[in-house]
């Protein structure tokens, strides 16, 4: 048996009272694209939010690749590899394709306490190369990520989690607010994850999108997972009937 | 032909000195050639650092999405309080420091309180315009204190040379204009600015403390005010309590002018010195066309909502151009 690349024991999380998250868990292994289903309120978020490093659980741990990892930020979370593509899009609209994919992560030339001159030329040519990784093709990495269509945008967000060799995605809603053509590019870019050898977490509320991507389907209701089985031998049928 | 166009209209800093451009011809020849002359350029070059400085700042800290009406307050301040200090005894250097830091606090207040309390900054530099304002003239004690003749003119605000066209104070605004404009384009935390102001969220997501960018920004928007009423205050030699009222609102003018966009994201320090030199430029215009100088802010008004319409109007274009290469 591999070990889990992700593993969440007994994860618990209160909301000023409100119980969101009941002793979660949760074991992904290397290379699955995991679904995860649910209403609103349902736990989802919340327990993405944990493994994102925006928030943190009250009790429980949570394990990367084998050992127990404190996530206290969205940077502690890249840095555990751990890259969550948001369904507003993580990328600034004003600002250039090459700059948003080295938002934080900035080469630089020199630098005084981590401050210091970008390696501008670096950054056109890695986010070129990036971009033509996830099949995409853009005119220029100096063409501003509001002129992008939705879909384009989030083929971007993941060319940038791939480009810092993540090893686990986490797309939470990508495809709302997006058109049917550009929703297909978004799945397609998910089912091409594990030809890139990387794990994905793909949450939605649509679940012909999560059935048409993903190997695995996780659902959760009030808290709590309350289904957890191989695509294979499961139907959208079933799923619904539990939530 | 059309890549050049877009270019053109992508950049609305460019406008602006088009319409530069324009209006020192007109103004040339409705003053009679003077306002080219030599002492007319030297008159306007003096004061162009202080107003300059001031909106460099304000648009640094507009494209990083917040903004700050209490720079006209500081700038009287600044010098107010190291007048005080140089009074008590203390050397030159160590007062103009000590002004200076408290221009950064000031700027630390009106961020901190902005950030932790979720309050719109246009808040909370409202109230701290009135209160750097009232500080000023409280310990001014109502009579602006004398000024050492000792001090040291010659950096900030003497003529480079005898009969040049430019003062030290002009060196101060182009050295610290190609360094602000240099940090928000060539370094990472410029990069952290922009991407704070374009999309808060989605800075914080990628683990930019976006709230200590903010707080910079607002001490170094704050700090650039001081210094700017700094150099006005060695210019007239007296400290007086009144100095920097309007200029707040100048300053955003001039900003918007150039190009910023208040809702964050988008401006440069090149857009601040042009929409700067246009405001100045009007000013000293219709005065030397002997136009009543009532007109003034009526022009800036207009000049502001035509700055505006005129960016959004480019920008549209802008993306239809883009639209029809793609065909």
């Amino acid at each position: 048996m591999t070990t889990p690349v992700i593993e969440c024991r007994n994860l618990q999380k209160w909301y000023s009272g409100v119980h969101a998250l009941k002793n979660v868990n949760l074991i992904i292994h290397p290379g699955e694209t995991v679904g995860l289903v649910g209403d609103n309120g349902a736990g989802k978020s919340t327990l993405i939010k944990i493994l994102s490093g925006v928030h943190h659980q009250d009790s429980g741990e949570v394990m990367i690749e084998g050992r127990k990892v404190d996530l206290r930020s969205p940077k502690d979370a890249m840095r555990h590899g751990l890259e969550t593509i948001y369904q507003y899009n993580s990328m600034v609209p004003t600002m250039s394709i090459a700059r948003n994919l080295f938002i934080g992560r900035e080469p630089l030339k020199w630098s005084v306490f981590g401050f210091g001159l970008m390696d501008q030329k670096r950054m056109r040519a890695e986010s070129v190369q990036a971009i033509a990784d996830v099949d995409l093709h853009l005119r220029s990495p100096d063409a501003l990520v509001g002129e992008l269509s939705g879909g384009q945008r989030q083929g971007v967000a993941i060319a940038r989690a791939m480009h810092f060799k993540s090893k686990v995605l986490i797309l939470d809603e990508p495809t709302n607010h997006l058109s049917v053509k550009e929703t297909d590019k978004v799945i397609g870019f998910v089912r091409g994850l594990k030809a890139q050898g990387l794990t994905g977490i793909f949450i939605s509320h649509n679940m012909q999108h999560v059935f048409q991507s993903c190997d695995r389907i996780v659902a959760m209701a009030r808290g709590e997972i309350v289904f957890d089985k191989p695509t294979a031998a499961t139907s959208i049928d079933e799923v619904h009937a539990l939530l | 032909m059309k890549r050049f166009l877009k270019i053109y209209l992508d950049k609305p800093e460019l406008a602006g000195l088009a319409l530069l451009i324009v209006l020192l011809a007109v103004f040339q020849v409705k003053s009679n050639g003077v306002l080219l002359s030599f002492e007319n350029v030297r008159g306007v070059m003096g004061l162009l650092p202080e107003m300059a400085l001031v909106a460099i700042g304000v648009t640094i800290l507009m494209i990083c999405g917040e903004f700050d009406l209490s720079v006209g307050s500081v700038f009287a301040l600044m010098p107010m309080s190291m007048a005080v200090i140089l009074n008590s005894g203390v050397p030159f250097t160590a007062a103009v420091l000590l002004g200076l830091a408290i221009c950064a606090v000031i700027g630390f207040i009106n961020g901190y309180v902005t950030l932790q309390f979720s309050i719109p900054s246009f808040i909370t530099t409202l109230g701290m315009l009135f209160i750097a304002r009232s500080l000023t003239i409280v310990i001014s004690g109502g009579f602006p204190p004398l000024l050492p003749s000792d001090l040291p003119t010659w950096l900030f605000t003497d003529y480079i040379w005898q009969g040049a066209l430019f003062r030290m104070s002009f060196v101060w605004f182009v050295g610290i204009a190609v360094l602000a404009a240099a940090l928000l384009s060539l370094t990472n935390f410029g990069n952290w600015i922009r991407a704070t102001g374009g999309f808060n969220e989605a800075a914080a997501s990628m683990g930019i403390p976006v709230k200590r960018v903010k707080i910079v920004c607002f001490m170094l928007c704050s700090v650039l005010a001081g210094f700017a009423g700094l150099l006005q205050v060695l210019r007239l030699g007296s400290p007086l309590p009144s100095i920097g009222e309007g200029l707040e609102l100048q300053a955003v003018a001039a900003a918007v002018i150039g190009g910023t966009a208040l809702a964050g994201g988008i401006g440069t320090v090149f857009g601040a010195i042009i929409g700067t030199l246009l405001i100045r430029t009007i000013d000293n215009g219709l005065v030397l066309s002997r136009v009543d100088a009532n007109w003034f802010k009526f022009a800036i008004g207009v000049l502001t909502m035509f700055a505006v319409i005129a960016n959004a109007w480019m920008g549209k274009m802008s993306r239809k151009i883009k639209v029809e290469a793609h065909k």
